[in-house]
């Protein structure tokens, strides 16, 4: 009882402390504007780009670059997912077949595969193609490694014990393998979302005809920086729900 | 090693891992036959590594013995047998993602018990080992020795003949494991369940066997069985009694030899048989 009261105390004041950091950020950033002297090219006033994210929220304009990004990224993510979780699934099954791909998976997610952003620009243009193709790659990875590793280290003694009671291949596919490896998977498709949003927006920014990062980039090149500012606040905002969706359906699916 | 009635028969069974040559090549077990009469429970104890193990799993039908043949209730194992047998084995058995209650069911489930029935067996199955009032708790809830009574009501669900269990109280502590070990006397003095049970514990296999199977070091076989004459169910004062003390240092100086031959043997040779030679045992 003591515990859970000192670890909600705990908690409460932690939270004070974090919303107290980003409230001395706010105020450094409204004084550094009006009081510093700081150039409004390069800092806008947070008035001011409040009052442009109220813009841009109520006219709408955002609406068509929100739903080009969002697409990018629900195609990206799906084609992440399913090529990963069933290559994945598959290279479980044999210990030689994991042996051969686990590091070789590793080493290639381990160089910054937008490098490649050009060669796919290049074959697959500029608009929405290559955008989803490199989301694609670089979610793939996280996801087929993590099935990889949850498929792969199902205890022994459980699969034992489900032959032992008579299981077939399905029941021992639906009640023990896939229920022992869904929390190290969830994992592995929350890293590659993340990843999966990173390069969509990201690639929007370097090379793109439309979407959220485009619209930043070309707000930023044609100087008006408090609605740049705006839209970074947006995205920012955007991704934050997102993300928390998508930790709350992984923490669904834990058992431990 | 005859007996009148043998529900389980073991006959002159051998098992290997890998063949002789290479590094993983270990010759687990020889030439071993046995007969487990119905009703009784018969203990394997023996050195690491001596292949009581593999036995149990050998007559489970999880390992496929390299030669002899086993038997139960008359028909050839040719891989488990569900309807005839269940597996307690040491520990983390119990699916973690399942409620204790959902566990039971899942053996049945498996078996294609129909759903009525399932909850009702698994009702009575948990209340056989006292657990009746855990059923909603996750096994990570429970303390060792309520998630091996766990293990053991789903074994009781399935309402096999036979109990095959692998150390099911070796990593429980001390008085856990005397108390679970009373238990199952008791359960076996009520329902003539036919056991067989590996453990490292002297005490453990005097105070539960009819009769105890001892092993020799790898490649293991069976030494000398000894019969231990007592009813079940057995009182804690058993475990006092001259008579226990006598078949304990028995049973002790029957396996001190195995033991050092088993360690000195396992020293001598290269880290990774000493360790998939511990894995097996």
């Amino acid at each position: 009882m003591r515990r859970t009261r000192a670890g909600s105390t705990g908690r409460f004041w932690s939270r004070v402390v974090q919303l107290a950091f980003l409230a001395c950020l706010l105020l450094l950033w409204f004084l550094a504007t009006t009081e510093w002297g700081v150039n409004q090219l390069l800092l806008p006033n947070p008035i001011a780009v409040w009052d442009q994210l109220l813009d841009v929220v109520m006219s709408g304009e955002f609406v068509s670059d929100l739903i080009l990004t969002l697409e990018e990224l629900a195609a990206a993510f799906a084609i992440a997912i399913s090529l990963g979780v069933t290559l994945g699934y598959l290279i479980s099954r044999s210990p030689y077949l994991i042996k051969v791909f686990e590091p070789l998976f590793a080493g290639i997610y381990a160089i910054p595969i937008i490098l490649f952003l050009p060669l796919y620009v290049l074959v697959l243009g500029l608009g929405p193609a290559s955008k989803v193709a490199l989301g694609a790659t670089i979610g793939f990875f996280p996801i087929v490694l993590n099935t990889i590793a949850g498929f792969g280290t199902v205890d022994q003694t459980l699969q034992k014990a489900a032959r032992s009671m008579g299981a077939n291949g399905i029941q021992m596919f639906r009640y023990v393998l896939f229920p022992a490896a869904l929390p190290v998977m969830l994992a592995g498709l929350r890293i590659g979302f993340t990843v999966a949003l990173l390069s969509v927006i990201g690639s929007e920014t370097l090379a793109s005809l439309a979407g959220l990062g485009h619209r930043i980039v070309n707000l930023a090149e044609s100087m008006e920086m408090a609605r740049t500012f705006a839209y970074i606040v947006f995205v920012v905002a955007i991704v934050a729900v997102l993300n928390t969706v998508v930790s709350r359906l992984e923490a669904r699916g834990r058992w431990r | 090693m005859q007996s009148p009635d043998p529900v389980i028969r073991v006959r002159n069974v051998s098992h290997q891992f890998g063949e002789v040559g290479e590094a993983r090549y270990v010759h687990a077990l020889m030439d071993t036959s046995i007969d487990v009469a119905r009703g009784e429970l018969l203990c394997l104890i023996g050195p690491s590594g001596c292949g009581k193990s593999t036995l149990l799993n050998i007559i489970g039908g999880l390992t496929r013995p390299t030669t002899g043949t086993v038997t139960v209730s008359g028909k050839p194992v040719r891989g488990p047998m569900p309807r005839d047998l269940s597996f307690i084995f040491q520990e983390n058995a119990l699916f973690p993602w399942n409620t204790v209650f959902e566990n039971v069911l899942l053996g049945m489930t498996f078996q294609g018990v129909a759903r009525a029935e399932r909850q009702d067996r698994a009702r009575r199955a948990l209340e056989a080992v006292g657990l009746a009032a855990f059923g909603d708790h996750y096994p990570a809830q429970l303390s060792g020795g309520m998630r091996q009574r766990a293990a053991l009501a789903r074994a009781l669900s399935l309402q096999t003949d036979i109990l095959l269990m692998d150390e099911p109280f070796g990593a429980l502590d001390e008085q856990t494991r005397i108390v679970l070990g009373e238990d199952l006397s008791v359960l076996l003095s009520e329902s003539k369940k036919t056991i067989v049970f590996v453990t490292h514990s002297l005490g453990e296999a005097v105070f539960l066997a009819d009769r105890v199977a001892v092993f020799s070091a790898r490649p293991g076989t069976i030494k000398k069985v000894i019969a231990v004459e007592e009813p079940h169910p057995r009182k804690p004062a058993f475990m006092t009694a001259p008579k226990f003390h006598a078949l304990r240092d028995e049973l002790y100086n029957l396996l001190h030899d195995e033991i050092r031959k088993a360690m000195s043997e396992s020293s001598g040779l290269p880290r990774r048989y000493a360790e998939s030679g511990g894995a097996q045992a």
